[in-house]
């Protein structure tokens, strides 16, 4: 059996501290060890974008990724969107725009979102629809989705 | 499901890498961006007993030019690669083709030098590399060596890399100003993998007519592959509608495509000859006008 690895890694400001088998998926240790329910695993090789997280401010699958590599990293997951009960501007213009059913895909659509709107505030509608298309939604049927995010970036250019 | 056990390790130099590869030969694989290599393992089609993390490998995350070359990484990141502005004006063919490969979130982890060495056949850097005629270095236990395309993809998933080399640098041309360029793909949906890639350069005379084209065709034979024939028709003649379609013909002519799940072979073939024409195309209306 392989050697049991210590960890150190912060996720969505908090500090934490595991120990973990080198084969564990980060998802996993999220879900399981920090029993932080919120990403969600879906096809675990990377093509639904379920488990998507930011990983020092970019956008990963942590399904790809073993726990030990995320030693010393600061991670952000769907429970770090929203400060206390104020939702993230993306969150509530999902809400507004019906950007959700089920809601399974919609902690990778939200990181997704984010991490493009940080690099692109202004997008065209094309361009959302390119960068929401690593993340499939069985129910939506992505209209709302991207109506969800360009509003969003609407009003994060007016805050 | 979960990768099986294994052992890992994250050394944090060239040197250490190597000779963890050289002691432990067969049973240990080189975890990059992971995004090729990981799925394997979570599907166990692949199950090494020692996992080495390059991850930590600071010196092998970068680019910068050297004359009439840029040099990258081996752990160079496809998304910095993909934005850098250095490679966007001395090498755009490189940045466009990237852009095809899966959505940002792969990008951000996944490996220049991964995808090289992962070898699959419509890969779109692999392609991009061929039509560049870059190089890859390669070290092992007995040193360093530079390898072409023609001599590193064998096979499907297959290079020459040594199990106990590592590639440590990519290297591709600056492009001269008023190169034509073009990559494209065809693919069912953004970011799946490229039924067909193609990727051509046309380096141009002052008078305008062709010097030397590079036409690299993806995911129409086991390998990435230059269409030598169709690039010979081009070379050193004023280039036309005539001249594109027949470069066209012969570029699809040499594909040894296979039938798969995405496409019949028949369709691949007959694919590859217009999308090398459109590629054409785009870069002679590229030709010019500076990178
Ligand atoms: C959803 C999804 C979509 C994708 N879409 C595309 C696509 O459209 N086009 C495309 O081309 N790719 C695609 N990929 C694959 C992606 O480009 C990978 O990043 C790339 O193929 C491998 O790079 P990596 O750094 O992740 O390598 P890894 O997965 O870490 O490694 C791949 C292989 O290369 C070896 N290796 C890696 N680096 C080195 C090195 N420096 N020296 C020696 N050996 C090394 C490893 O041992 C392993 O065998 C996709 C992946 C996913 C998950
Ligand atoms: S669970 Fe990670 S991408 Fe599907
Ligand atoms: S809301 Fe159900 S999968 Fe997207």
């Amino acid at each position: 059996m392989a050697q049991r690895q210590r960890i150190n890694l912060k996720v969505n400001g908090v500090e934490y501290e595991g120990e973990v088998e080198p084969r564990k998926l980060l998802v996993d240790f999220l879900r399981e060890d920090l029993e932080l329910l919120g990403t969600h695993v879906g096809c675990e090789h990377g093509v639904c974008g379920a488990c998507t997280i930011l990983l020092n401010g970019k956008a990963v699958r942590s399904c790809l990724m073993l726990a030990v590599q995320a030693d010393g990293a600061e991670l952000t997951t769907i429970e770090g969107l929203a400060q206390g009960a104020q939702l993230h501007p993306i969150q509530e213009a999902f809400h507004e725009h019906h950007g959700l059913q089920c809601g399974f895909c919609t902690p990778g659509m939200l990181l997704t979102s984010h991490e493009f709107l940080q690099e692109n505030p202004s997008p065209t509608r094309e361009e959302a629809k390119k960068a929401i298309s690593g993340v499939l939604c069985r129910c939506t049927g992505y209209k709302q989705v991207i109506d969800s995010v360009m509003a969003a970036a609407e009003t994060m250019k007016n805050e | 499901m979960k990768p099986a056990a294994f052992d890992y390790i994250a050394p944090k130099t060239v040197e250490e890498v190597i000779s963890l590869l050289t002691t432990h030969e067969d049973e240990a694989k080189i975890l990059a961006g992971g995004q090729s290599l990981m799925p394997i393992m979570n599907f166990r089609l692949g199950r090494p007993g020692l996992l080495i993390d390059i991850n930590g490998l600071d010196e092998l995350d970068y680019i910068k030019q050297q004359d009439d070359h840029l040099l990258i990484g081996g752990l160079t990141r496809e998304r910095t690669v993909e934005r850098s502005p250095l490679v966007r004006d001395l090498c755009p063919l490189l940045s466009q083709a990237i852009s095809f490969v899966g959505h940002t979130a792969i990008r951000n982890r996944g490996t220049v030098g991964g995808s090289l060495v992962h070898a699959d056949p419509s890969g779109e850097i692999p392609t991009a590399f061929c039509a560049l005629d870059g190089r890859v270095k390669a070290v092992g236990p007995d040193g360093e060596r530079w390898i072409d395309p023609g001599e590193f993809f064998l096979t499907f998933l297959t290079t020459s890399l040594e199990p106990t080399e590592l590639l440590v640098e990519v290297k591709v041309p600056v492009l001269p100003q008023g190169t034509g360029w073009s990559f494209m793909e065809l693919s069912r949906r953004v970011g799946d993998f490229a039924i067909i890639g193609v990727a051509t350069l046309l380096f141009m005379n002052g008078d305008g007519t062709c010097r030397e084209a590079r036409i690299a065709l993806g995911g129409v034979a086991p390998t990435p592959f230059r269409a030598e024939e169709a690039e010979e028709v081009l070379a050193g003649q004023a280039i036309g509608e005539e001249l594109i379609s027949r470069a066209g013909e012969l570029a699809g002519e040499a594909a040894d495509a296979e039938d798969d799940y995405h496409a019949s072979a028949e369709y691949r073939q007959e694919m590859a000859k217009i999308m090398v024409s459109r590629s054409l195309r785009q870069a002679l209306a590229r030709t010019g006008k500076g990178n």
